[in-house]
């Protein structure tokens, strides 16, 4: 057994685990954070998809004794005040979900992915960077739609 | 997974004695190969030592022939620096072009040299660009480096420390995608060196990351696209799974070489 001690979503949290624990099972099952979901547990499907320091990442390929001392953001994180973070109202608006199993993973891809990136974005762009993220309804077509949405919104940008 | 003991070593002298003090243990480095293989039960090492947090493993900096990349450097990383892009951009190119963006995040390009999957991407740079593989204890050309499927020539407990690559007169990279895993299902780095030109290719040889050297002589003699038009591949020297049959991989083994030589400067992803 090993004693984790990270913050999520701003608040700290230590519990002792099984060293083999996947960060994902941590968040899912020590803190009962369900949002944060287990689609291939392969790498591939992206549900699983959170912020690592800020950075996205698959929780199923990550250690929770890797994230020892660092800052993990999941799906629960990002509203506000009762208030749903633009990305979420965004998918909400566009219909950027069906069936809303990958949703959250989606939604923690587009949110990284919206604040790191320089310069213009446009459609081919967004579907390039969301490739680790499947959608088995297919519903791509709203998922890119509401991120480049966030993208005008935020950035100003015209080419969106 | 299999129970195993985590370790957080301090330093790459630590990881390594760690190592020794293990039974069977595994490096994890950006955890993309090795997770996932626990995951599947495929592998029980007893103790897993992470050197993700290893501040010697992470960074690009200048040499005198050429550019170090440390072990620990992501992928992202690789294909976002601006002495990557400025000196050698195919292989910022080849590192962008590495699984997932979350996969990118985290994956390391010591972890891919040192695992030598068939179908990584890296290998085929190290070797086409003839890079020295730097360990906690030797420097090891390419060409020694790489000995078969999953194989190098690395003794037990060798940390990968880095990877140092010359600057190439030019280079290209073409690759086809494989649509489910996302890695090679073939793909070819040709490079203009001050040796001559240098084909590796990966993803397609049942020998691993390998170097068609009656396509080198070609194309030393000529480089041109059509210098390649009269050379075959031996499907008996592919590999063949469900994806594709050892003939279709030496089929695209040739096109993708051609379109790396017609393409100098570019890196070509086909999915």
């Amino acid at each position: 057994m090993i004693t984790v001690s990270l913050t999520v979503n701003g608040k700290a949290v230590s519990h002792e685990v099984a060293d083999e624990t996947l960060l994902v099972e941590y968040l899912r099952e020590a803190l009962g954070l369900t949002g944060t979901h287990v689609g291939c547990d392969t790498s591939q499907c992206g549900c699983c998809t959170i912020h690592l320091d800020g950075i996205s990442v698959k929780s199923c390929t990550v250690l929770a004794a890797q994230a020892e001392g660092r800052e993990v953001t999941t799906i629960e994180g990002l509203a506000k005040d009762g208030s749903l973070h633009p990305m979420q109202e965004a998918f909400r608006e566009c219909h950027g979900l069906q069936c809303g199993f990958c949703t959250p993973g989606q939604i923690m891809a587009g949110v990284e992915l919206i604040r790191t990136w320089e310069g213009p974005l446009d459609e081919h762009q967004v579907r390039e960077e969301m490739e680790g993220n499947l959608c088995r309804c297919t519903g791509y077509h709203n998922i890119v739609k509401a991120i480049l949405k966030v993208h005008k919104e935020t950035r100003g940008s015209a080419d969106a | 997974m299999y129970p195993f003991t985590y370790h957080r070593p301090t330093s790459v002298v630590d990881a390594v004695k760690m190592f020794g003090a293990s039974d069977d243990a595994a490096f994890l480095s950006g955890g993309h190969t090795l997770l996932p293989t626990l995951k599947a039960r495929l592998a029980a090492p007893s103790d897993v030592i992470d050197l993700t947090a290893l501040p010697e493993l992470k960074g690009i900096e200048e040499t005198k022939s050429g550019l170090l990349i440390r072990g620990g450097t992501v992928h992202a990383d690789v294909a976002a620096s601006p002495l990557v892009r400025r000196n050698i951009p195919v292989l910022a190119g080849l590192a962008g072009s590495i699984g997932d963006r979350h996969v990118r995040h985290r994956g390391t390009i010591g972890g891919s040299v040192a695992n030598n999957d068939p179908a990584a991407d890296y290998p085929s740079a190290v070797l086409a660009l003839n890079a020295t593989v730097i360990t906690d204890r030797r420097r090891i050309a390419a060409g020694e480096y790489f000995t078969g499927l999953y194989e190098t020539c690395r003794e037990p407990g060798e940390i990968v420390i880095g990877v140092e690559f010359p600057v190439p007169l030019s280079a290209g990279y073409a690759k086809f995608r494989n649509l489910a895993s996302r890695y090679a299902l073939a793909a070819a780095f040709v490079a203009r060196t001050s040796a001559g030109v240098r084909v590796a290719v990966t993803g397609a040889y049942n020998t691993g990351v390998t170097r068609p050297a009656h396509f080198e002589k070609a194309l030393d003699a000529d480089f041109s696209a059509e210098a390649l038009d009269a050379l075959d591949v031996d499907p008996k020297d592919m590999l063949s799974d469900a994806a594709a049959t050892a003939a279709y991989r030496a089929n695209l083994t040739k096109v993708l070489a051609r379109r790396a030589v017609a393409h100098q400067g570019e890196v070509l992803i086909y999915k």
